[in-house]
């Protein structure tokens, strides 16, 4: 099951190689990784991507909570939430293609960011799956060159992802199995 | 008043009452080492720098505190790899201080220069580069808080020259250490331990895994009382060996890959697994889809990436362990395991007794005899051993029999050749009123030899028992056992130990009987200064019982008699 794990963590140098260390000598294969400012001054927000099952998951989550400059940690695949992800796509637009890429766009709700003699370069944002689908359509007319910003992630509604103590109930799956 | 940052370094350590640096100069780190001729500091100048990393575990190890090991920048540093991260996978407490080149060249592949901060970021606990004179205090502060607090660990701290040798107005920072990503305690969550309590209550066939934090978290007598109250016998993991004393009638003994027959089989057939502060390490589960596979576990642990991690368990309580078994204890009735326990006393017999005794002791020399003869000698008085890996190790952990805590050093989950006579000197250090034998192989000795000198330099006691079978003996033992008996690069010479010792005005003795052990031994005990014993023992002698690796906890190769290979090579 693919997991998006936030990970609140110190801006200061280094910290990107210590988590990326960790997934890898770990074991563990990343999807995508962006990093980013928040709203706090000196704390960064990571957002890592990993297929993987719940035990592992919990696994690499303890690893990360082990980590000095790592502050906060969250499984986003536990909670409903709003995730993001976007894509510069420059596509060949020969004349005759010219229309039929600009009508994907407009179905799609991709914007027409740039254009040259010969490409046209949409960006689109959404959900992953969009996000691919609107690649699936770009494809047949060619894609010269991409890049995808990886998934960025947020708990729907009025909780937030604070930095307050975090407490890890590392029996939660065994009570759910018990549950069922 | 005005410091430099080499002596606010000093004024740091001092502060953190540390008495013994085991260290080596050069260039990067020299601004310190001029500054430190100042302060109330014993260095220890050892041999190579992973010695002083070797040091400063096993005196952590004995003391409990925080072992300090420094070194110079580039070779210096990476010379500390194989310490450090012994002291990683063992949890041991110690802080690395390197000195690194001046900020500006930082980089630039300068002379000395290694980014040792990104070589032992897989290694540490936590590791700083520091390029600030300001900032030196500060991270020594924290470095030493993060390395003795949770689950202990080695911290590096690699201070750039320009840093040593700038200077500010200094004041001692008193502030508290602030950590807001550092929560190195758990509390168990009730339910959890509720839920505990009712396992224990209701299995018939308990087992106890007893682990290295017992003695980390102090949790002997609450050990002791849980495991009496509970009537619930207890195996000892190696580094957990001395968290209840050998003589207990509910101490099984060492588990796992050379753990007797009965403590395997206890395991495996119990229903009930109490792991207190253990990790489920390979060497100890064996094959893991078969391991225990009718019992609950439980498992006490600090470290919330233990949890899960080898084997799944059905309640994990993640905290101190000391502190878990006291919130557990007033709810634990006094049960009966009566027909558990006997059950388990019926497959001991007398096995490891009978083996001593059966080996041949006239013309013969069994590391075995040597030490059990040696644990005869020693038992009365406070004394450490520290080991080396091999075969040697695992006899000791069978035949020394252990009454108090820390009374076994020895190189658990890296399992590092060459550990043993440097950690020695550390603990020796650490307990100077204690006696400090050192059990070590011919291949892990000569690994660090060097370290006699340092030894010898300081004045150090320490009495190297060298267990010399001309083989590097566990690896000859799987070729043995493995690979049809093809013995590669496995013999190995050793040089004239007697002489080594003279050379470096030490007492050097050799033992090739077993009559002569006592009368040796005792020598050694009387003699001044460092003593080295050649134990010329048996050859071809292999350590048993012996899960192979990746096997079924319970398939071990059991002990021959008599051992053929042995007793042919002697009658030749």
């Amino acid at each position: 099951m693919r997991h998006a794990l936030v990970a609140l963590v110190e801006d200061k140098p280094g910290v990107l190689n210590r988590v990326a260390s960790l997934f890898r000598r770990r074991a563990f294969n990343i999807e995508s990784l962006t990093v980013g400012h928040t709203e706090q001054k000196g704390i960064s927000r990571m957002t890592i991507v990993i297929d993987s099952d719940q035990t592992s998951t919990e696994r690499v989550m303890a690893h990360l909570y082990k980590l000095v400059n790592v502050l906060q940690v969250a499984d986003l695949a536990k909670a409903p939430s709003v995730n993001r992800d976007l894509a510069l796509i420059k596509v060949q637009a020969e004349k005759e293609t010219r229309a039929q890429l600009l009508r994907i766009a407009d179905e799609t709700g991709a914007q027409v960011v740039d254009s040259g003699e010969k490409t046209i370069t949409v960006e689109i944002t959404g959900e992953p799956d969009h996000v691919d689908s609107v690649i699936g359509r770009l494809q047949m007319l060619g894609i010269i060159e991409m890049v995808r910003t990886g998934l960025v992630s947020m708990v729907r509604g009025d909780e937030a992802l604070l930095l307050s103590e975090a407490h890890f109930d590392f029996n939660s799956e065994k009570k759910k199995e018990n549950q069922d | 008043m005005q410091r430099t940052g080499a002596q606010i370094l000093w004024e740091t350590l001092v502060r953190q009452g540390i008495k013994y640096v085991f260290g080596y100069p050069g260039g990067a780190i020299l601004p310190t080492y001029d500054a430190m001729l100042d302060y109330p500091i014993h260095h220890v100048l050892v041999r190579h720098e992973q010695g002083a990393t070797h040091m400063a575990d096993g005196y952590a190890r004995a003391s409990g505190e925080v072992g300090v090991a420094m070194a110079t920048s580039g070779p210096g540093a990476t010379n500390m790899v194989t310490g450090i991260a012994t002291a990683m996978m063992d949890s041991s407490p110690i802080v690395c201080i390197t000195g690194q080149v001046s900020s500006k060249f930082l980089g630039y592949d300068a002379f000395q220069e290694t980014d040792v901060t990104g070589v032992t970021l897989p290694i540490t606990k936590h590791n700083y580069l520091v390029t600030d004179v300001g900032e030196i205090e500060r991270t020594l502060r924290e470095a030493f808080h993060i390395a003795r607090t949770g689950r202990p660990g080695p911290v590096l701290v690699d201070i750039t020259k320009d840093a040593q040798q700038a200077s500010l107005e200094y004041e001692p920072d008193t502030k508290p250490i602030r950590l807001p990503g550092y929560r190195p305690s758990h509390q168990p969550l009730l339910t959890d331990t509720e839920h505990a309590i009712e396992l224990i209550h209701k299995a018939k066939r308990p087992v106890i895994l007893a682990g290295h934090g017992v003695l980390m978290s102090g949790a002997m007598r609450e050990l002791r009382e849980f495991a009496e109250r509970a009537q619930i016998p207890v195996a000892m993991t190696l580094l957990g060996i001395g968290g209840l004393p050998a003589s207990h009638s509910l101490n099984l003994g060492m588990m796992g890959m050379h753990g007797e027959a009965w403590v395997n089989h206890a395991i495996q057939e119990s229903d009930l697994l109490l792991a207190f502060g253990m990790r489920f390490d390979d060497r100890v589960t064996g094959n893991l889809k078969s391991y225990a596979s009718n019992a609950r576990k439980i498992h006490i642990e600090i470290d919330p990436s233990e949890v899960n991690k080898n084997v799944k368990v059905d309640v994990a309580l993640v905290g101190d362990l000391r502190q878990t078994l006291q919130q557990l204890l007033p709810h634990i009735r006094p049960c009966d395991h009566s027909e558990w326990l006997e059950y388990i006393e019926r497959m001991k017999g007398d096995t490891a007794v009978r083996d001593i005794k059966n080996l041949p002791d006239y013309g013969h020399l069994y590391a075995a005899h040597v030490i059990h003869d040696i644990w005869q000698l020693t038992r009365d008085q406070e004394t450490i051993i520290v080991t080396d890996v091999g075969q040697h190790q695992m006899w000791e952990a069978q035949y020394y029999k252990h009454e108090k805590p820390f009374s076994l050093i020895t190189s658990g989950g890296l399992g590092t050749m060459g550990f043993g006579l440097p950690a020695a000197i550390g603990a020796k250090f650490a307990r100077p009123e204690a006696h400090v034998w050192v059990i070590v192989g011919d291949g892990g000795f000569q690994m660090t030899q060097a370290e006699l000198t340092t030894a010898t330099q300081e004045g150090i006691k320490v009495n190297v028992a060298i267990i010399n079978n001309g083989y590097l003996g566990m690896v000859r033992q799987w070729q043995e056992f493995f690979y049809g008996r093809r013995y590669s690069a496995t013999p190995m010479r050793s040089p004239d130990y007697v002489k080594l010792a003279e050379a470096h005005g030490l007492t050097g003795l050799r033992v090739t009987e077993r009559l002569q052990v006592e009368r040796i031994v005792r020598q050694a005990q009387d003699t001044d200064g460092a003593v080295v014993i050649d134990f010329r023992v048996e050859q071809e002698d292999s350590v048993y019982p012996m899960v192979p690796a990746g096997a079924d906890l319970h398939a071990m190769i059991r002990r021959p008699k008599p051992n053929a290979l042995v007793e042919t090579a002697v009658d030749k």
